[in-house]
């Protein structure tokens, strides 16, 4: 390991090494993980000159402190924050320069759930199967960060930012989540569908990076019965056996058994991410096929 | 078979039967290994797969019906052969459940030829088809909080072996020192979809 690293000196609630994901190994029950906020997580990598894809941390809540052993670029996006180098307020949502053995301490979230750390060069940990994302569900890529711990970072492209700043969504107050009924919406009653895109929902603190759960009234299944495993998408909205909708994340399983009633469009997604519990959620049936 | 559209990106193809479902499922990976079909992930699954990453799923949703898909032949290349002790602690339970004594349900097991049908669960767990008619079993009433990795299991009609310990309600009937999951290895899991097996009986 070279010099080009870090040290974790609080690691927050959950810190995860994230980047675009491990697509397209679904079929071997493999999520495809990264970034939840991947808007967020391009946008920190363009302050710091990397490819969008590059491998940053997402924190939850509660943020994390870490200490460069090199002189490093960092920029720090999605939910806002306080950031300190030294003690020194430092900005947000742009570019700073953290000289080596300083302390950066990203604090909590005033709005948002989950921050985003870039560094120029990205975290360097081994990628598995493609990517460098920790997949909480089954375990795949490195551990979340923990008290202690040090992570290599790569080596700056020497390529510079093409922005200082950039404005970023602010999370939001109401979640509104645009759906397309199906596959199984013929598994639940036409009242059941009309409450799903007329009721209003709220977010559950059991949320995670697997699924946004929800609280709100149950839908009702038109008939009894066991649905057959089948292959989920991201942004499906599964309906287990209490009713409350479940709006599947970038850990979410690739296979289940419960009945999708809905998919949530992607780009709607983000800010599923930033919502904290309690977040009022309506889900709007729309025709964006 | 009825394609239900899922999103905008992606289709759920639905089949009558699972060995239908496992032959679409081969006939979608020649589609895309000759470039005809182009398309992120082909999930398989019980009796559907879903195509995911697609750029235009209403034409491929036009198109489906008309293709001739082939039934998978039954016995054709060489299987997998992974060796098992059948010393699981359900043995007892799966015997009474099939009506036969304890050894007779290792050379029932060994004896048939089985086939992953779909992938879920755990990176690298397989849900392999060929247990004979007849020879399904509930899961176990209470899961057991963590099952060995290497594990042989039985629950509903499919086998399964686990890639890591894990969680698990199905009924343990042996176990393997096979390396199910090694995300270093092309295909990280032993037992990918479409893959054939064959369980050989091995002493401790």
């Amino acid at each position: 390991m070279t010099d080009r690293a870090f040290a974790v000196v609080r690691a927050g609630a959950l810190t995860t090494v994230q980047d675009g994901g491990r697509p397209g190994h679904a079929h071997l029950g493999v999520p495809r993980s990264g970034a939840l906020d991947q808007p967020a997580a391009r946008l920190v990598n363009r302050l710091v000159g990397n490819s969008p894809d590059a491998a940053v941390l997402e924190t939850t809540l509660d943020g994390c402190a870490l200490r460069p052993r090199r002189p490093v670029t960092v920029a720090v996006g999605g939910a806002p924050c306080p950031v300190t180098v030294d003690g020194r307020p430092a900005p947000w949502g742009a570019a700073v320069r953290v000289p080596a053995g300083a302390l950066l301490d990203v604090g909590a979230a005033r709005s948002g759930v989950r921050s985003y750390l870039a560094f120029d060069g990205g975290v360097r940990v081994d990628p598995v199967l493609g990517s460098r994302s920790t997949d909480l569900l089954s375990g795949l890529g490195p551990p979340p960060l923990t008290t202690g711990a040090v992570l290599p970072l790569g080596s700056p492209s020497g390529s510079h930012a093409r922005v200082d700043t950039a404005p970023q969504p602010a999370p939001p107050r109401e979640l509104v989540l645009r759906v397309a009924l199906g596959p199984r919406a013929d598994w639940f009653t036409p009242a059941a569908l009309h409450t799903l895109a007329t009721r209003a929902y709220r977010v559950s603190s059991a949320s995670n990076r697997i699924g946004l759960r929800t609280e709100g009234p149950a839908l009702v299944r038109a008939f009894p019965g066991e649905l057959p495993s089948e292959g989920m998408v991201l942004g499906a909205v599964q309906v287990p056996p209490d009713g409350r909708p479940v709006v599947f994340l970038a850990d979410h399983p690739t296979t289940g058994g419960y009945p999708v009633v809905a998919v949530v469009r992607e780009p709607d997604l983000a800010a599923a991410a930033q919502a904290v519990p309690g977040t009022p959620v309506r889900f709007v049936a729309t025709g964006w096929r | 078979m009825r394609a239900l559209p899922v999103g905008d990106r992606a289709l759920l193809v639905e089949l009558a039967d699972g060995a239908q479902a496992q032959a679409l499922h081969a006939e979608l990976l020649r589609r895309r290994a000759t470039g005809a079909l182009r398309v992120r992930e082909i999930v398989p699954a019980a009796r559907t797969v879903l195509l995911d990453g697609l750029d235009d799923p209403g034409s491929v949703r036009a198109q489906l019906p008309g293709w001739e898909i082939p039934p998978l032949p039954a016995h054709a290349g060489a299987a997998l052969e992974i060796p098992v002790r059948y010393e699981g602690p359900d043995l007892a339970e799966v015997a009474a459940h099939w009506g036969v004594a304890e050894s007779e349900v290792a050379r029932i097991h060994s004896a048939a030829e089985y086939r992953v049908a779909f992938c879920g669960f755990a990176p690298g767990f397989g849900y392999l088809t060929g247990l004979p008619d007849g020879r399904s079993v509930p899961r176990r009433t209470t899961p057991r909080t963590s099952v060995p990795a290497g594990s042989v299991a039985l629950a509903g009609t499919y086998t399964g072996v686990y890639p890591r310990a894990s969680p698990g309600g199905w009924q343990l009937i042996g176990s393997t020192d096979a390396v199910l999951w090694d995300h270093a290895r092309v295909p990280a899991a032993l037992l990918a979809p479409g893959v054939r097996v064959r369980f050989v009986a091995v002493e401790r």
